[in-house]
């Protein structure tokens, strides 16, 4: 672990009130990374629509399963991993929800939404079998902030995602 | 109309919004104009209620349409392109006389 790089893991309960939870918390750790306001919301926002589709998709609403919650400052990234303990999903499954067929669909905007708020964004199979979504976003001033959204993420631990479950130490 | 604030996310929020619309349908009201001007944030939830809401008042033969959005609802409904299914209106006056 190099000097620049801190880490932050909780394990959550699958209900609702740990979507709340995981926003607070990340959002406190993007203003202390110096991310303005417009930045914040993204990354909040994001967050809450990475522990909703682990709260339903993933975990099913059930009780007895867990949500695991990463956070990683790097020394030009913030990076969030949402790890869930259901069956995992393709991406490429993913209905587009700006397709005319989906427009007025009720759900199915959480992986959209992250992909445009964040700088980067992907999903992959954890340790544990569950998805595990992985997206990260430049710190302000870093050499590459730019803004743009939607690229496969990098993750500080290399592509791929982080090798093991969110909520074993780094 | 019908005046929203706070938040309208997983939970109580979009679950209010929820109730309340069946609410006004069972009162056989369907024509409805949801003022969300105090509505500072909404989610993925939030916005599937209120397409729930709107297909279901479409279904009863009745619209649904929206007043005041703030600037996050709007840059959402734009970049999911619901600002192109939903009537929205920054003026109330205009919006009732529209129905």
């Amino acid at each position: 672990m190099t000097p620049e790089t801190k880490h932050l893991e909780v394990t959550l309960q699958t209900q609702v009130e740990s979507v709340n939870v995981a926003e607070e918390m990340c959002l406190r750790v993007a203003e202390a990374a110096g991310f303005g306001e417009d930045d914040c919301y993204r990354i909040g926002m994001s967050v809450r629509e990475g522990v909703i589709n682990a709260f339903h998709y993933g975990n099913q609403e059930k009780p007895d399963k867990k949500i695991y919650l990463a956070v990683h400052l790097t020394a030009d990234k913030m990076i969030i991993h949402v790890l869930d303990e259901g069956k995992g999903f393709s991406l490429a499954d993913v209905p587009d929800p700006l397709a005319e067929e989906n427009l007025l669909s009720t759900s199915g905007r959480g992986i959209f939404l992250m992909r445009a708020f964040m700088d980067e964004f992907d999903v992959v199979t954890g340790q544990n079998g569950g998805a595990e979504i992985i997206m990260s976003k430049k710190l302000p001033g870093s050499s590459e902030s730019n803004g743009q959204g939607g690229q496969d993420a990098q993750g500080g631990q290399g592509a791929g995602g982080s090798g093991k479950t969110p909520h074993q130490e780094a | 109309m019908v005046d929203f604030s706070g938040r309208i996310t997983l939970g109580e929020g979009s679950a209010l919004l929820r109730k309340t619309i069946r609410a006004l349908l069972e009162e056989e009201r369907n024509l409805l104009l949801l003022n969300l001007g105090d509505v500072d944030y909404i989610d993925s939830s939030g916005i599937g209620e209120l397409v729930s809401a709107y297909t279901a008042v479409k279904n009863r033969g009745g619209d649904m349409k929206l007043l005041n959005l703030t600037k996050k609802v709007r840059d959402l409904l734009q970049i999911t392109k619901l600002f192109t299914v939903f009537e929205v209106f920054t003026d109330e006056n205009g919006a009732l006389r529209s129905f």
